[in-house]
């Protein structure tokens, strides 16, 4: 390699030269300890969970019990039923906060106040507890029942859940809906259409792909916010784990087994969330330049490809 | 055609249109044009009913937009009757505003099937003749954000063809666009004078004035300053304030 005196130093190189001498990237120190830290810590972990005193045997065994099934399927139906009325009620409270009516604005506004501003545990128990408010239940030709009767454990967190979690998502509907530019409003007009038109064809599918990633995640959290329910007697995971522990006293095996089908639930639900998501994305992205996610790949490989 | 008299629009305590008016025959084009804020976009989506009037009438055809008259009285129209009213009126905006998430067939579908009722097969193969009518018949499937800016126009102008409007409103058609962009989408416009369409077009576009339109009106501050042939009001303007509009336009 040619070398230059120089007054600066004994030898310099040429810029040239330099251009193209072999590159070495920076060393991350810092990751190696972290990473080594981590390994210990999980070490520790793992090995104080398998030396405690847990029969891993009696996890394995209460797993696919009949009455921890039963349980994930009522987590699993509680979940799907009062997410859907969440959002049915989300969008419909969304549309009359921003409706021209100062009446509906107000229902809508204070719906949003009384639902958000209370423990979902209470409106829980608030709902369970509603004969003692009103006691019958009639609507004239239709039904007449004693609201105890009425009120069973799972209507009772079906309308907790549900009308708590239409509160919030209203809110994230609202955000979707004011993302969408005021000039699709006006073409959508422009062709005739009419308001109910305008919002269901033209506003409200632009407004998925911002809404779809929030409901999303209180989809997850609302799986897990169905164990709150074991606390009225509704029999999903959590309280069929319980009910079991109480008889044989196997607390954390029990309590691992509920932890093993929320785990399952949620990572199902996760995978289903970026596949509906890439559904309502469409003309966002030039469809040539979508690479498909790793877990797509893993889909469509298992699926339909 | 279209009629709008002494028509004021007013935001806030920013007075807009201080009394408009005009009158536009079967067939031909207005083209509007003067500085920015005089108000010429906001007249023409008053014919739109995208704004409503504080002040005066407008008709299309015979039908008084926005209200009815009863016991000589002004009673406003339910949403749904100026949806209705809305139908015949074809709108270009000057920001395309195709549905992102429809292909570009599928925005000019749109409407015939929902708001026209026809049915999907006949809906569509209007809205591929209409696609080829502007140049863009292999771009049926083509999402809007694959398009350029002309094609994008090109195709709004088809959605709002699709609806078989009796007059077509043009708001600023070019303004958003690339200069080399522009020749495509004034194309699809002349020719759809040519063929007899009824036209109102708000532009900065003097050259394609002076060729297409058969009435010019320049519009200053709310008002219209001068209105005429495009010989008299682009070549021999009266007022003085057109004369400067021009000279600084042409500048």
């Amino acid at each position: 390699m040619p070398q230059v005196q120089s007054r600066h130093g004994p030898s310099v190189l040429e810029k040239t030269d330099i251009a193209h001498l072999p590159r070495f990237a920076r060393r991350h120190y810092g990751r190696y300890v972290a990473a080594v830290a981590v390994l210990a810590a999980l070490a520790m972990i793992v090995s104080s969970f398998a030396n405690a005193q847990i029969e891993w045997e009696v996890v394995r065994q209460y797993l696919t019990t009949e009455a921890i099934l039963h349980g994930v399927l009522n987590t699993i139906v509680m979940a799907v039923l009062a997410m859907l009325v969440g959002v049915l009620l989300g969008v419909l409270f969304a549309v009359m906060r921003m409706s021209k009516n100062p009446v509906t604005r107000g229902v809508a506004f204070l719906y949003a106040w009384i639902f958000r501003g209370t423990p979902q545990l209470l409106q829980l128990f608030l709902w369970f507890n509603l004969a003692l408010i009103f006691p019958y239940f009639v609507l004239p030709g239709l039904i007449e029942a004693r609201t105890v009767d009425l009120m069973t454990p799972f209507v009772a967190a079906l309308l907790g859940l549900g009308i708590c979690q239409g509160a919030y998502t209203s809110e994230v509907v609202r955000g979707g809906l004011l993302s969408v530019d005021q000039g699709q409003t006006e073409a959508a007009q422009a062709i005739g259409m009419t308001r109910t038109q305008t919002l269901r064809r033209i506003v409200l599918p632009q407004a998925m792909r911002v809404i779809l990633p929030p409901i999303g995640n209180e989809f997850i959290s609302m799986v897990k916010l169905t164990s709150l329910a074991s606390a009225i007697q509704y029999q999903e995971v959590l309280h069929s784990a319980q009910n079991i522990y109480y008889a044989n006293n196997r607390v954390m095996e029990l309590l691992f087994v509920a932890t093993f089908w929320y785990l399952i639930v949620v990572t199902i639900l996760s995978i289903g969330q970026s596949l509906v998501e890439r559904r309502f994305s469409r003309g966002h992205r030039p469809a040539s330049s979508t690479k498909p996610s790793m877990i797509r790949r893993l889909v469509s490989r298992g699926g339909q490809a | 055609m279209i009629r709008a008299i002494d028509v004021h629009k007013r935001f806030g305590d920013n007075h807009v249109l201080k009394g408009i008016t005009l009158e536009v025959a079967k067939a031909d084009v207005m083209c509007i044009i003067g500085p920015s804020g005089s108000g010429k976009s906001t007249f023409l989506r008053c014919i739109n009913q995208l704004e409503a009037t504080d002040d005066g009438a407008i008709w299309v055809g015979d039908e008084l937009l926005g209200h009815e008259v009863r016991d000589g009285r002004l009673h406003q129209l339910t949403d749904r009757r100026i949806a209705r009213q809305r139908r015949p009126v074809g709108m270009v905006f000057q920001r395309f505003n195709l549905f992102p998430h429809m292909t570009a067939l599928e925005n000019i579908v749109e409407g015939p099937i929902k708001v026209l009722k026809e049915s999907p097969q006949e809906a569509r193969g209007r809205g591929l003749e209409l696609l080829g009518r502007v140049g863009l018949a292999d771009k049926a499937g083509a999402y809007p954000a694959t398009l350029s800016g002309g094609q994008q126009q090109r195709v709004a102008i088809a959605r709002a063809l699709a609806m078989n409007p009796q007059l077509m409103l043009f708001d600023e058609p070019t303004s958003a666009l690339d200069p080399e962009l522009v020749g495509e989408v004034l194309g699809v416009m002349r020719d759809l004078a040519l063929s007899g369409m009824t036209m109102i077009v708000v532009t900065h576009e003097l050259g394609f004035a002076r060729e297409v339109a058969n009435q010019i009106v320049f519009m200053d501050d709310g008002r219209v300053v001068e209105t005429g042939t495009p010989a008299d009001v682009l070549t021999h303007p009266k007022n003085e304030r057109t004369q400067a509009f021009l000279s600084a336009v042409l500048a």
